[in-house]
């Protein structure tokens, strides 16, 4: 049996009287494309907070590449190759694209504490930064300020980001939020052509886009994970119709 | 590697390059400085003052203006740094070079002692804890007079000539120049901060810390390494304002000199170098001027100062010339 990219095993949060995450057992094959769904206030950004350690976990286990994680603060799972992005823009307004993604990559490679070389010396981080921004297609964009870029492309942007620190295994929160729809489809060909290697588990609420780009789907409500299966069982489950899809079902 | 990707990649590198690049008004400034000495042979005991807090203010600026790490009790260090040199030199060495270094290397292991509570708070909990700690320091030196001089300062402190050769004279020539030239190098490291890999990374804790961590930066140890700098600067500067006034006081740990140092940062601009020097120099310019005029409420127009500058300009003066300077730039843009 092959270890699973990323495994949790009885994993609580409760915020107070609430329990926000309920025993949830997940894995994330090497290589997946995983979908995270679920009604609004189901935990599944609590989910990926816990995963990714800026919320620590009331009980239960993470384990990244069949090694514990549990207890690892939140840059040191990254260094591992536990990446994110956010469902809210969380960028650098005032640095541009090239300089954010050359950031990452400075942190990935163990230079940003060297406080005294000059940064134009490092010409393979930069060289690196500027053709992962060309290879998201935002490469003319790399040398304006972040708060002046245009909306899907700060979402690119975020992605870019998270790529940086070269992850294996890549948790997307609502990577298209905000972005219209008849943009949202290529920020997904983005992710889709992502390399075979990285795991990604995505949080998404459009059924097109799940049903699309999800080869795995986990459903979680209130905390708990109702069912998980490939998109055709998931699309027919009674349960999951009633409490999610409603009456207006994908076809 | 097609030409094209090769030129965007050029384009890359020649992008963080032309940033760390001096500007051309960076020699006009340091120019001036030297100018001041044949122009103001009168004023050079408060030129040498300017020198002293702009250097504080720029440690400041390194925290503040990139780091993104606000302090109330800056001061702490700079008041290590003086006291540092100057009890040194009261009791028995005054070689002005090792004397300086002594209070950078005591100032930087304050800072990094406090680093550790620093870089547990943010926001207002930094402000008060920053201004407690100084507060603390304050009432140590005041209390421990048997050491510090307390409240009438720390007096008969003599420094030996620089290099064994410039005795200190009475109009502070060898003061400025000296004082100038460990401003200038200063500066010069500085500088290599803010373009190096790790003044990147502070610039991006500025923006937005949360992200950080997300990118695998771990925050504490940029925190307290930029704090360790910053509090040696500051007590370079502390320990080269009592080289060049052969004098202690006691204010050079009062928090009051903590405000003063932030209200001058932010006149001048947070986060451009420069900042720090157009501000104290305003700052202490006019602060001399008004006190001239009447000595007791000079603080009314700087407090008047600093309001109009942070609501009338996006950052300090320096941010003030620099959109002027963008406006007539697309003014004769647009005319030509």
């Amino acid at each position: 049996m092959t270890t699973a990219a990323l495994k949790t095993h009885g994993l609580n949060k409760n915020f107070g009287g609430l329990k926000v995450t309920q025993d949830v057992k997940f894995e994330l094959p090497v290589g997946a494309r995983h979908a995270l769904i679920g009604p609004n206030g189901a935990g599944k950004t609590t989910f990926i907070n816990l995963l990714t350690g800026l919320l620590s976990a009331d009980s239960g286990t993470i384990e990244l590449d069949g090694r514990p994680i549990t207890d690892l603060p939140a840059h040191q799972r990254v260094k591992r190759g536990l990446a994110r992005t956010f469902q809210i823009n969380t960028l650098f307004p005032d640095l541009t694209p090239l300089e954010a993604v050359t950031l990452a990559a400075c942190e990935r490679h163990g230079t940003s504490r060297q406080w005294f070389p000059a940064l134009a010396n490092r010409k393979e981080l930069i060289e690196e930064a500027y053709a992962l921004l060309a290879e998201l297609g935002i490469g003319d964009q790399a040398h304006r300020l972040t708060r002046h870029l245009a909306y899907g492309h700060q979402r690119v942007l975020e992605i870019a980001l998270a790529l940086a620190t070269r992850p294996h295994v890549l948790l997307l929160d609502e990577p298209a939020a905000g972005v219209p729809a008849h943009e949202s489809g290529i920020l997904y060909e983005v992710i889709s052509a992502l390399p075979k290697e990285i795991a990604v588990l995505f949080i998404e609420h459009d059924m097109d886009l799940v049903f699309r780009f999800a080869s795995h789907i986990t459903v979680l409500v209130s905390g708990r994970v109702l069912r998980e299966g490939p998109p055709a069982e998931i699309a027919e489950d009674p349960e999951v119709r009633a409490v999610y899809l409603g009456t207006a079902a994908h076809g | 590697m097609t030409a094209e990707t090769q030129a965007a990649n050029a384009a890359a590198v020649a992008d963080f390059r032309a940033r760390a690049r001096w500007q051309w008004y960076e020699p006009i400034f340091w120019l001036g400085a030297i100018a001041w000495y044949f122009l103001f042979p009168t004023y050079l005991p408060l030129g040498t003052q300017v020198l002293c807090s702009a250097l504080f203010a720029l440690s400041l600026d390194l925290i503040l203006g990139y780091g993104g790490i606000v302090s109330l009790g800056h001061t702490t260090f700079f008041g290590i740094g003086a006291y540092t040199a100057g009890l040194l030199a009261k009791y028995g060495w005054g070689e002005p070079i090792t004397c300086l270094l002594a209070g950078g290397v005591t100032a930087a292991i304050a800072g990094w002692i406090c680093s550790f509570v620093i870089v547990r708070v943010q926001g207002v909990a930094l402000l008060l804890v920053t201004l407690g700690i100084n507060l603390v320091l304050y009432e140590i030196a005041n209390k421990a007079y048997t050491i510090t001089g307390g409240a009438d300062g720390l007096q008969g402190i003599v420094f030996w000539k620089v290099f064994g050769v410039f005795d200190y004279d009475i109009e502070g020539r060898v003061a400025y120049i000296y004082t100038l030239a460990v401003v200038f190098l200063l500066f010069l490291v500085a500088r290599r901060i803010v373009y190096s890999p790790f003044g990147l990374a502070l610039k991006g804790m500025r923006e937005n810390w949360k992200r950080m961590p997300a990118l695998g930066a771990a925050l504490r140890h940029h925190g307290a390494l930029i704090f360790v700098l910053s509090a040696a600067i500051a007590g370079l500067a502390g320990a080269l304002l009592a080289e060049s006034v052969q004098f202690v006081a006691l204010d050079s740990l009062g928090v009051q000199r903590s405000v003063d140092v932030l209200t001058m940062l932010i006149v001048g601009g947070t986060g451009v170098l420069y900042g720090s020097f157009v501000g104290a120099t305003v700052y202490m310019v006019v602060r001399d001027q008004l006190a001239d005029l009447n000595p007791a409420y000079w603080y009314f127009w700087i407090g008047l100062m600093l309001v109009v500058v942070v609501l009338f300009t996006r950052n300090g003066v320096v941010g003030a010339l620099s959109d002027a300077a963008a406006w007539f730039q697309r003014r004769g843009r647009a005319q030509s």
